[in-house]
C-alpha cells in the first residue's frame, strides 16, 4: 500500500524543482519539510524584532532560466528587488574598486587592467558556457555509457575541441590549478586579484592557493551564462524564491507538510518503501527522493547499517568541511563606508584587500581556528528592499564570513562573541561608527548552518565542489545518476550533479531521470 | 598489536622455536608476513601423515579478528553472504564475504564464541574492510592475529592424540563444534575444523603457552606417528578435498587491479553459502543481478587423465580455449589427478569432457600433453571419518 507516488524529503529549492517536474508528469507528490516553511537555504527569517534577512544564501546569481520559466516563478510572486549589482572591493582609504558587468573603475584601475579583464572575462565565459552544456543533463557514466551519456560526452568533447587549440589547452592547464596563480598571470591590481579569486573560494574550504578554486570560479561564472550580470536580490529576501517555488508546486498539485522531520527512510530488501517521521508516523510511497545532502541521506536517514560497505566507505569520504559563517546585523541607520558613494551601498561589498589576506584568512581554518582578519562578502539588502527593516531608515547587514571552523578547540562557546567582535572590528575599519548602529546581531557558525539548514558540515554545496566531486563523481565515484544504491531512493539536492548554489538544475535533472526511468524507477 | 616481533622483516610465529629444529630441510616460505615452512622433511611423507596418522600445521599467521558488541550478529550478517544467526554458540561456520559488486574478498570461518562475541578467521588481511563495515554498528573490531597461536592437528589419529594429551571427551565434539579445555593454567580452545578434509581439529591458545602446547602435543602424539607438515603438503591435501584458496583460486576483490579479474561466489561454486533471502548483505544486489543474468564463469573440479598435474593449463573444448587451471595436484590417496578450473559459461557442467593442455619439461625439453579430463560432481576425497561423531578411534 503506497500513499503517494513520490515522497520528497526536504523543501529546498532543488527539492521543489524536482517535485514540480514530477507532479507535472502526473505523479502524486508529497513534500516533507522539517521547518515550517519552504525554501531550505532560500529563506527569509526575522532575526531580530522587525528585522528580516535571507538567512542562508544572500544573493541570487545563477538560478537557471529554465527553472524560472518552467515554474513560472514570476507569476507565483517572485519579484527582483535589484539585478546585475556591482561588486565593490572596499578600501580602508575609500578608494574602492568597482566591478560592474565587465567594467572596472576606481582604485587607480588603468586601461591595461581593464583590457586584461575583458579578455579574461570573455575567455572564462567561453569555458563556463562549455561547462553549462553538461549541467542541464545527468552526468554521464564513464564505463557503462549508453547513447545519451555518450552524447553528453561527445558534446563536451566537441565543445572542448571547438574552443580552439589555445583555449582548449589553456582550460586544461588552469582548471586544476588555483586562482592565485591564474590571477598572478593575468592581473597587476592586488584588489582586483583578490576580488576575483574570492569567487573561486566562496562557500568552500579553500584559499586562493588551493587547487580547484579555478573550477569554483568557473562554476560561479555559470551565472553569466544564465543571464545574471552580477548578483541579484529578491524582494522580501531569498525566501521569496522558496515561497514562489512552493506556490508553483502547489498549483501543479504537489502537497506539502511542514514541521515534520523525517527520522528515517525505510528500506526493505534493498528498496525504499517510504519514510518514518519523528514521532513514529509512517508514510509509504513508491519512490523517495531526498533533497537532503548525501551524508544526511545515507548516514542518518537510511542508516549505514542498511547500506553495503563500499557505499558507506564512499559516503564517509565525501569532503564536506565548510569554512563559512554568516553574519546578520540589525542597524539603526545606514552605515557609512569610507568614501563610498551612497548609490553604491546597495551593491555587493567585499572586504578582501589582497590574495595573501584571503589566504591567511584561510590558513586559520585549516587548524580549526577562525580568521583573525576574515574575508567578507557583504549585502545591505534594505537599500534595495527597505521592507526587511523594522522602520524607515533602519537597515539590515548580511555577510558571508570566511573563514570559520566547524568547531574551534573547546567548542564555540565564548569564541562566538570573540569572532563576532573580530568581524565588527574589521567592519569598523571600513565603516567607522558601524558598531554604534548595531541594534541586534546574529552570527551563524558552520555548526549553526548545519543544524538550521540540515547541511552536513554546514557546507552550502552539500559537499565540496571540486574536480574529485563533480559530474559522475558526485556525490561519489560510481554513483548512479541520481539513483542510489537503495532502489527507489533518489537524490535531488546540491550533493548531486551539477551541485549547489541557487541554480535548480540538480532537482530538474533528478526529476528527468526519474521520469525517464518510468516503471523501473 | 604484534607482541612477538623482533628485528627481522618477516615475523616468527609463537611456535618458531619448535618448528625451526623440526624443519630438517630448512625450506621456508612466507605467509602474510610470517616465516612458515614449505616442508619439514619430505612433502609426500608429510602428506601421508595427514591422511594416515596425524599431521600438525602452524596456522598462527591466519588473520584473526574479534567482533564483539550488541550488533555483532547484525554486523556479520551484513558482512558475509550466509545467515550468521544460524551459527549457534560454540559453533563455527564457513563463509565468504563480498564487496558491493558481489565479488569475493575472501573466504574464512566465523567462530561463535559467546553471546555477541565472534571471531573471524581469514586468509587475507581484512582489518580495513572489517572496520569500514563497522560504521553504523555498535561493535568493537580487534585484530588478534598475533594474540592467538594456532595449530591444526589433522588426520585419522588426531583425536586419539588429543585424547592422549588429556582433552577428555573431545571425541564427542561434532564437526564445526568448539570446546574449551584447561591447559597449563590457561584455556585451550579446540574446534573441529581444518583445511584437509579429514578428521581434524584446530587448537587456539595464548601465544605464551604455544611452545608448551607443541611439546605436549608431540609427546602425546608420538605413539600415533604425529608429524609436522608444511604448506606444500597442505596444498596437496586441500586440492584433494576441494578447498579453494584465496589468492590462488581467486583474486581477493580488493586486491584485483584489473576489471573483471575477481569472481563472485557463484563463479567459485559457493552458491550454497549465499543466502539471498537475507534482506541485506554486501554484494546482495549484484548477486541477485548475476543470478538473473547469469554468471561469467563456473568453477569445476576436473579429473585429468594421466599423472602430470595440470598446473597453469589452458582448458580446451573442441580445440578452443574455454578456461584455465588455478590449482592442480596429483592426489595420492584418491589416486586422482585433480585440477581446479575456471571455465567460461556454459562450460563446466558435471560430466562435461574437456581437454587440459599441460606443458611440462624434462631436461630443458618442453613437451605438451593434451590430457582428456572430465568435470567431477564432488571432491575426490571425503572420508566418513571426517564427519563421524563420536570420532572413530584409529
Amino acid at each position: 500500500m503506497t500513499d503517494y507516488d513520490v515522497l520528497l524529503v526536504g523543501a529546498g529549492h532543488n527539492g521543489m524543482v524536482c517535485a514540480h517536474s514530477l507532479a507535472k508528469a502526473g505523479k502524486k507528490v508529497l513534500v516533507l519539510e522539517r521547518m515550517n516553511h519552504p525554501g531550505g537555504c532560500a529563506h527569509t527569517r526575522e532575526f531580530a524584532p522587525g528585522f528580516s534577512v535571507s538567512s542562508c544564501a544572500q544573493w541570487l546569481y545563477q538560478l537557471s532560466p529554465s527553472v524560472m520559466r518552467d515554474m513560472q516563478l514570476e507569476k507565483h510572486g517572485l519579484i527582483f528587488a535589484a539585478r546585475d549589482l556591482a561588486s565593490v572591493s572596499l578600501a580602508e582609504d575609500g578608494d574602492h574598486l568597482v566591478l560592474k558587468g565587465t567594467t572596472l573603475s576606481g582604485a587607480g584601475i588603468g586601461p591595461e587592467d581593464q583590457a586584461a579583464y575583458i579578455e579574461f572575462a570573455n575567455k572564462m565565459q567561453r569555458f563556463s558556457k562549455l561547462m553549462a552544456k553538461a549541467f542541464g543533463v545527468r552526468a554521464p557514466k564513464l564505463v557503462e555509457s549508453n547513447i545519451s551519456d555518450r552524447m553528453t560526452l561527445i558534446k563536451l568533447g566537441l565543445g572542448l575541441k571547438l574552443l580552439g587549440k589555445d583555449d582548449m589547452s589553456d582550460l586544461m592547464r588552469i582548471v586544476l590549478i588555483n586562482m592565485y596563480d591564474v590571477m598572478e598571470e593575468n592581473f597587476e591590481h592586488p584588489r582586483l586579484k583578490a576580488l576575483l579569486s574570492l569567487d573561486g573560494m566562496l562557500g568552500s574550504h579553500m584559499g586562493p592557493r588551493s587547487p580547484n578554486t579555478v573550477f569554483g570560479y568557473l562554476y560561479r561564472r555559470i551565472g553569466e551564462v544564465f543571464g545574471f550580470n552580477g548578483v541579484a536580490q529578491l524582494k522580501g529576501g531569498l525566501g521569496a524564491l522558496g515561497e514562489s517555488m512552493a506556490a508553483s508546486c502547489r498549483s501543479a498539485g504537489v502537497e506539502f507538510r511542514y514541521g515534520v522531520a523525517v527520522a528515517g527512510i525505510n528500506t526493505h530488501a534493498g528498496r525504499a518503501t517510504g519514510v518514518t517521521l519523528e514521532g513514529g508516523e509512517q508514510i509509504n510511497a513508491g519512490l523517495v527522493v531526498s533533497n537532503a545532502d548525501p551524508v544526511t541521506t545515507f548516514e542518518r536517514l537510511v542508516g549505514y547499517r542498511n547500506l553495503e560497505t563500499g557505499v558507506v566507505r564512499k559516503v564517509s569520504n565525501i569532503r564536506n568541511k565548510s569554512g563559512v559563517a554568516k553574519l546578520h546585523l540589525a542597524l539603526s541607520a545606514l552605515p557609512e563606508f569610507n568614501g563610498l558613494a551612497k548609490d553604491l551601498v546597495g551593491n555587493r561589498l567585499v572586504i578582501a584587500p589582497d590574495m595573501n589576506y584571503a589566504e591567511r584568512a584561510f590558513n586559520a581554518v585549516k587548524y580549526h581556528e577562525y580568521s583573525e582578519a576574515p574575508v567578507l562578502d557583504i549585502s545591505i539588502p534594505t537599500v534595495n528592499d527597505p521592507g526587511l527593516a523594522a522602520a524607515d531608515g533602519q537597515h539590515v547587514l548580511s555577510a558571508i564570513v570566511q573563514f570559520a571552523p566547524y568547531e574551534p578547540a573547546g567548542g564555540w562557546g565564548d569564541h562566538r562573541e570573540r569572532f563576532l567582535d573580530i568581524i565588527l572590528s574589521q567592519l569598523e575599519r571600513y565603516a567607522p561608527g558601524i558598531r554604534q548602529l548595531v541594534l541586534a546581531s546574529e552570527l551563524l557558525t558552520p555548526q549553526d548552518l548545519e543544524s538550521e539548514f540540515g547541511m552536513t558540515g554546514g557546507h552550502w554545496h552539500h559537499g565540496e565542489l571540486s574536480m574529485d566531486q563533480v559530474m559522475m563523481m558526485r556525490p561519489f565515484a560510481g554513483a548512479n545518476q541520481y539513483a542510489t544504491p537503495v532502489d527507489g531512493l533518489y537524490l535531488c539536492g546540491a550533493g548531486v550533479h551539477p551541485g549547489g548554489g541557487l541554480m535548480g538544475l540538480a532537482g530538474g535533472n533528478a526529476a528527468r531521470e526519474i521520469i525517464g526511468r518510468g516503471e523501473s524507477a | 598489536m604484534n607482541n612477538h616481533s623482533d628485528a627481522r622483516m618477516l615475523l616468527r610465529t609463537p611456535f618458531h622455536s619448535r618448528i625451526e629444529p623440526a624443519c630438517e630441510l630448512n625450506c621456508w616460505g612466507t605467509w602474510k608476513g610470517y616465516t612458515t615452512p614449505n616442508a619439514y622433511t619430505d612433502v609426500e611423507l608429510e602428506y601421508f601423515a595427514i591422511r594416515s596418522t596425524t599431521g600438525v600445521f602452524d596456522l598462527s599467521p591466519m588473520g584473526k579478528y574479534r567482533v564483539i558488541g550488541p550488533d555483532a550478529e547484525a554486523y556479520l550478517n551484513r558482512l558475509v553472504t550466509r545467515d550468521v544467526s544460524k551459527i549457534r554458540e560454540k559453533r563455527v561456520g564457513y563463509t565468504v564475504w563480498c564487496d558491493d559488486d558481489g565479488q569475493v574478498l575472501d573466504d574464512g570461518t566465523i567462530f561463535h564464541l559467546g553471546p555477541n562475541d565472534y571471531r573471524i578467521c581469514a586468509y587475507a588481511r581484512a582489518i580495513d574492510w572489517l572496520l569500514w563495515s563497522a560504521m553504523g554498528f555498535d561493535v568493537d573490531i580487534q585484530e588478534e592475529t598475533a594474540d592467538v597461536a594456532a595449530l591444526a592437528v589433522q588426520g585419522p589419529t588426531s583425536c586419539s592424540t588429543l585424547l592422549a594429551m588429556g582433552l577428555d571427551g573431545l571425541d564427542q565434539l561434532k564437526p564445526f563444534g568448539i570446546e574449551y579445555f584447561a591447559f597449563e593454567g590457561t584455556e585451550l580452545m579446540v574446534s573441529r575444523t581444518g583445511f584437509t578434509g579429514d578428521l581434524g581439529y584446530e587448537l587456539w591458545i595464548d601465544p605464551s603457552k604455544a611452545e608448551c602446547l607443541w611439546d605436549r602435543l608431540f609427546e602425546a602424539g608420538a605413539p600415533y606417528l604425529i608429524k609436522p607438515f608444511g604448506t606444500d603438503a597442505l596444498e596437496m591435501a586441500r586440492v584433494e578435498t576441494g578447498f579453494l584458496q584465496a589468492g590462488v583460486d581467486f583474486v581477493p576483490a580488493e586486491e584485483a587491479v584489473r576489471r573483471g579479474r575477481s569472481r563472485s561466489p557463484f563463479e567459485l561454486g559457493l552458491d550454497w553459502l549465499v543466502d539471498l533471502e537475507k534482506p541485506l548483505f554486501n554484494g546482495r544486489r549484484a548477486l541477485l543481478q548475476e543470478k538473473a543474468e547469469g554468471s561469467r564463469y563456473r568453477f569445476a573440479i576436473l579429473d585429468v587423465e594421466g599423472n602430470k598435474p595440470a598446473h597453469n593449463s589452458f582448458i580446451l573444448k573442441n580445440g578452443k580455449q574455454v578456461g584455465t587451471v588455478t590449482s592442480a595436484a596429483w592426489c595420492p590417496t584418491a589416486k586422482t589427478n585433480v585440477a581446479f578450473a575456471q571455465l567460461q559459461m556454459p562450460h563446466g557442467a558435471v560430466g562435461e569432457e574437456l581437454v587440459a593442455e599441460i606443458y611440462y619439461q624434462r631436461e630443458l625439453h618442453w613437451t605438451k600433453v593434451l590430457a582428456p579430463c572430465k568435470v567431477l560432481a564432488a571432491p575426490v576425497f571425503d572420508p566418513p571419518r571426517r564427519r563421524q561423531t563420536p570420532a572413530v578411534p584409529f
